[in-house]
């Protein structure tokens, strides 16, 4: 049977098992299985990629009708140099949240973990679809159990906040639907299939209008769920109120899909329409997501909310590279896509483990943690270096790019972004020193009276070591993944580059 | 010899024809005669008749009849055999399956006739069958008052109940002006095409293929226009649209809940295999036929998603969320003017939304208390930690209802969907995207008082303690139906195989 089948339907296949009432202990170490064997997959067939046969830069190719044939659905499998890389992530950041999920204290913890692996599931079949239909139907398989765990496992608010991601949530893939049944109709090829809607529009293009009205709708959908200025407000919220292990598949992995839907579907076959938005949404995601939000994040006092609403301001460096339609551009976003997918997992899994010691998510209540979690401390900072940009890790490879592929476009625009380095500089140090350096106030005293502090345990450091080695892996060998990027992006994206005005140099 | 001329007469009316409905007949029959023979004592098993009955139909009829006679007309041009009318006859039955096995669950409760109901309900689905394979309006209509009158005893089955007296007063004074209206806009559709001055007139204006006929050579005739219009009121009653559906919250709530989920599922289903009918009768008049039904899809869709919004009662929540479903499916009758696939479209939606229906009615019989009409949101507090079993069909169900994928309503939803954006209907189906995101909140809001833990008063030593709310234990046939529904909600979500291939979409 083909792999990427099984990677998606492994965990859900496990998550019925785990309704069905088997023993508990029995059902969570299947639940293990069920996490691992994604990220297994996805390591395995990321070593066949290089030599695979590839077919409109897609390879391990399989397609399977599930009797909706005649309108031009059918699950076709297959990955390419875009979609690889994603898929890998997701299969770790999985793994990770899985490992941290079963080992907490969550209560109902069998029915957490089923949800968690039917959102694993989803994730594996967004980037493993090739037929534009299942990719947006795996998407919100996966959104689902989210605002489920949220309503359920979340913390302050939760009932708000899940109600506002529904709406929110749900609006934007309502948008990116039309959009997509948009293309279905006038690309004349009457099939959700990507390889032949490419061909189909290859021979001959849309109409101008039909690209700006579809680029539209679709770069607000996206937007909407990739949490684009100003539709951002669910995004600190939710993260603020959801489990760790929700907020980790959700704020690392899924939410890319909205990035991932621009580059592998809008981008490609919209180029006239990407064109004629290109500046509206380069303006909306630096002066809005890097500067505004930037300078909002700054003033969080609350730990949690600070994560969030960081992960909201990174999208916006992501927005700018998708703008600058070069290959250039769209290869520094799949790279910061997987970077910024580990070091947001990482940052959501290490904000609990914080407040689990501290009993508190105010950053002016916590202070000299070092002294009793040094571990914890070493990680809490590694995870802010790798998100702010430090080279050395994956992120720095990410922003550097795409700074250099918007420099030769939106010229002013890239140095309002560089200078949002300093931004996240500014907040992401000012936490770590808050929380772990700096004098103990009397408040974690009282804590620690109750509770003595102890460091981070294996059930915590394995995840966050598995998302930290990721990091620092793509960080020194960036290679690992941009030939196999260089490769698919070059060959989707010429078409759009000679839609691109005169001034952009080709690279 | 008899038997000789009992297969003549068989052979000349092809009452094999509709073989399931004489069965259905003979079930409801048969019942009422186990009541009079059987001995109190044993009344207990009639209902399970009633259900295995039903089932062993079912059986024969996807073995022996799904393909049998389709193309033709028989009874002299009273019935037409197409496969959408055996794919809804089917849908019946399954229909009153669910029903009666739902009945089985809330009649336990009630000191009332047990037996009636299941008659009733036999014959209102036998008629119910003929209604989707009509091609005559007096079939039609005879139908149309079979189902109608049964559905007067229904509504109002239990008497004691105010609410439920209320609920039938209701239904029959709608149901008399609906009926009233239609058979007045046939009245003057048989005028008009039977009027000799007219070209293309026929001596049988009623059945549809003449009718058909007048109205593409006659495109301009006012009194067919006037009676168009009538006929299609009339049937938005049966459907509930806007501006015809004030009588849903009121008779939801009044009547049984089995009842209600009869009238959701069927009685719905049975008013689109009309629509469905109609709409290429009056194909002549396609214009007129659009703007009428754009209007009420968009009035109904609206209507029905914003009164939802408010409601706390459950009863007449899933009753106006099942107008806005009206309102979503009559966009797909729309676009089935034009496109073929939508009438399989409409099909698989009507298939999802049985699915969907019988799973959120059937944990409602589980929940409600002795009072069938007082079914409030506080009372699904907690339900998914007290009864994960119920807790986990009402989330299937309302994800379902709500069209969330992976489930089958969403598959529903998108298909007529795509047939309306194949159609060219965008302002259509941009108002059904708004009525889909608004329908979100109230169908989350129910999800969330079932799953998300509640705020409670703490209870002081010396209160009275909080009264729990009222729960039944699941029976065998019950857990089998919920379990099903729900399974097969998921599994039609992922793989629409055989279904999809029957309905011609793949």
């Amino acid at each position: 049977m083909d792999l990427l089948l099984i990677a998606i339907v492994s965990p859900l296949v496990l998550a019925l098992a785990m309704v069905l009432g088997l023993p508990k202990a029995l059902a969570r170490n299947l639940a293990y299985v069920g996490f691992a064997i994604p990220a297994i997959i996805g390591i395995v067939l990321w070593c066949q990629f290089g030599a695979a046969t590839k077919e409109s830069t897609y390879a391990f190719l399989t397609s399977y009708d599930t009797g909706l044939s005649g309108l031009g659905i059918n699950l076709t499998l297959g990955l390419n140099g875009i979609s690889m890389p994603l898929f890998v992530m997701a299969g770790i950041v999985g793994l990770a949240a899985g490992l941290y999920a079963l080992q907490s204290a969550a209560e109902r913890l069998n029915q957490y973990v089923t949800l968690l692996l039917i959102m694993q599931g989803g994730l594996m079949g967004v980037f493993a679809s090739v037929d534009v239909f299942f990719f947006y139907f795996f998407h919100e398989l996966a959104l689902i159990p989210t605002f489920i765990m949220v309503g359920i496992w979340g913390g302050r608010d939760r009932n708000y906040a899940a109600m506002k991601m529904t709406i929110y949530l749900t609006v934007g893939a309502m948008l990116s639907l039309i959009g997509l049944i948009a293309i279905y109709y006038t690309s004349g090829a009457q099939t959700f299939d990507m390889i032949a809607l490419r061909e189909a529009i290859a021979a001959d293009g849309l109409s101008t209008v039909a690209q700006r009205n579809i680029f539209g709708l679709l770069m607000f959908g996206f937007g909407i769920l990739v949490s684009l200025w100003p539709l951002h407000t669910w995004a600190p919220l939710g993260y603020g109120a959801a489990p760790s292990s929700a907020a980790m598949l959700h704020a690392g992995v899924l939410k890319k899909f909205g990035l991932y839907g621009l580059i592998q579907v809008a981008l490609p076959l919209l180029p006239e329409g990407a064109e004629h938005w290109a500046v509206i949404l380069a303006t909306l995601a630096v002066v809005g997501n890097v500067l505004i939000i930037g300078i909002v994040t700054i003033a969080q006092r609350d730990l949690k909310q600070l994560v969030g609403y960081s992960s909201v301001m990174h999208m916006g460096y992501a927005f700018l590279g998708v703008a600058c339609l070069s290959v250039v551009g769209v290869g520094g976003v799949v790279f910061m896509m997987v970077a910024h997918g580990f070091s947001a997992a990482l940052l959501f899994l290490l904000a609990p483990s914080v407040h689990h010691r501290t009993q508190t998510f105010d950053l002016d209540e916590m202070g000299g943690l070092v002294k009793h979690a040094p571990i914890l401390a070493a990680f809490f900072v590694a995870a802010t270096l790798a998100s702010i940009g430090l080279p050395g890790f994956a992120n720095f490879w990410g922003e550097l790019t795409i700074f250099v592929a918007a420099w030769k476009v939106f010229p002013t625009l890239t140095v309002i972004a560089i200078a949002g380095v300093v931004i996240s500089a500014i907040y992401g140090l000012r936490a770590a020193a808050k929380v772990f350096f700096g004098p103990q106030t009397e408040a974690f005293d009282k804590v620690l009276e109750e509770k003595p502090a102890t460091d981070l345990t294996w059930s915590e450091k394995l995840p966050a070591l598995l998302l930290l080695v990721a990091l620092l892996a793509f960080g020194f060998w960036p290679k690992l993944m941009t030939d196999s990027i260089n490769e698919s992006v070059a060959e989707i994206y010429p078409a759009v580059e000679s839609a691109v005005p005169g001034d952009v140099a080709r690279n | 010899m008899p038997t000789e001329l009992l297969q003549q007469a068989a052979a000349d009316n092809q009452w094999a024809a509709i073989g399931p409905e004489l069965m259905v007949g003979c079930l409801a029959l048969f019942l009422l005669i186990l009541e009079i023979v059987l001995p109190k004592s044993r009344h207990e098993i009639i209902p399970s008749i009633a259900v295995v009955g039903l089932l062993g139909i079912i059986t024969g009829f996807v073995i022996n009849y799904h393909s049998a006679f389709v193309g033709q007309t028989t009874f002299n041009g009273l019935l037409r055999h197409t496969g959408t009318g055996q794919f809804l006859r089917l849908f019946f039955l399954l229909a009153a399956t669910g029903v009666s096995v739902l009945g089985m669950v809330a009649l336990k409760r009630q000191k009332m006739p047990k037996i009636e109901f299941f008659a009733i309900t036999l014959v209102v689905s036998g008629a119910m069958m003929l209604l989707a394979q009509a091609n005559h309006f007096v079939m039609l209509f005879v139908a149309l008052e079979t189902i109608t009158v049964g559905f007067y005893i229904l509504v109002s089955y239990t008497r004691t109940n105010p609410l439920s007296l209320e609920a039938g007063l209701k239904y029959l004074i709608m149901g008399a002006l609906s009926s009233g209206i239609l058979l007045f806009g046939i009245a003057l559709l048989y005028g008009a095409g039977g009027s000799p001055a007219l070209t293309a007139s026929s001596m049988d204006s009623m059945n549809f293929d003449a009718l058909r006929v007048f109205l593409y050579a006659n495109p301009d005739n006012v009194v067919a226009a006037v009676g168009i219009v009538l006929v299609l009121s009339g049937v938005a009653f049966k459907v509930g649209a806007v501006p015809f559906q004030i009588w849903i919250p009121d008779v939801y709530q009044g009547a049984p809940t089995p009842v209600s989920a009869f009238l959701a599922i069927a009685s719905k289903a049975a008013g689109f295999a009309i629509l469905l009918t109609l709409v290429t009768v009056f194909d002549g008049y396609q214009s007129l036929v659009i703007g009428v039904l754009s209007v009420m899809a968009v009035a109904t869709i609206l209507f029905g998603n914003l009164a939802a919004l408010t409601q706390h009662n459950v009863k007449r929540l899933i009753g106006l969320s099942g107008v806005s479903h009206a309102g979503y499916l009559l966009i797909g009758v729309i676009a089935a003017i034009h496109v073929p696939f939508a009438v399989g479209a409409i099909c698989f939606y009507l298939f999802a939304y049985l699915l969907a229906s019988l799973a959120v009615f059937g944990v409602m019989t589980h929940v409600s208390g002795d009072d069938d009409a007082d079914q409030d949101l506080d009372h699904y507090t907690d339900l998914a930690k007290t009864h994960p079993f119920l807790g986990t069909v009402l989330g299937v169900g309302l994800g379902s209802l709500a069209g969330i994928p992976p489930l089958a309503g969403f598959m529903g939803k998108l298909l007529v969907f795509l047939a309306a954006f194949e159609a060219g209907l965008y302002a259509l189906l941009g108002v059904a995207i708004v009525g889909v995101v608004i329908s979100i909140y109230y169908y989350f809001g129910w999800i969330k008082a079932a799953f998300f833990p509640q705020w409670r008063p703490p209870v002081f030593e010396g209160d009275d303690p909080i009264p729990e709310p009222p729960r039944q234990v699941v029976s065998t046939p019950a857990g089998i139906l919920l379990a099903t529904a729900a399974l097969a909600s998921v599994f039609l979500g992922f793989y629409q195989g055989p279904l999809g291939a029957w309905l011609g979409l793949s």
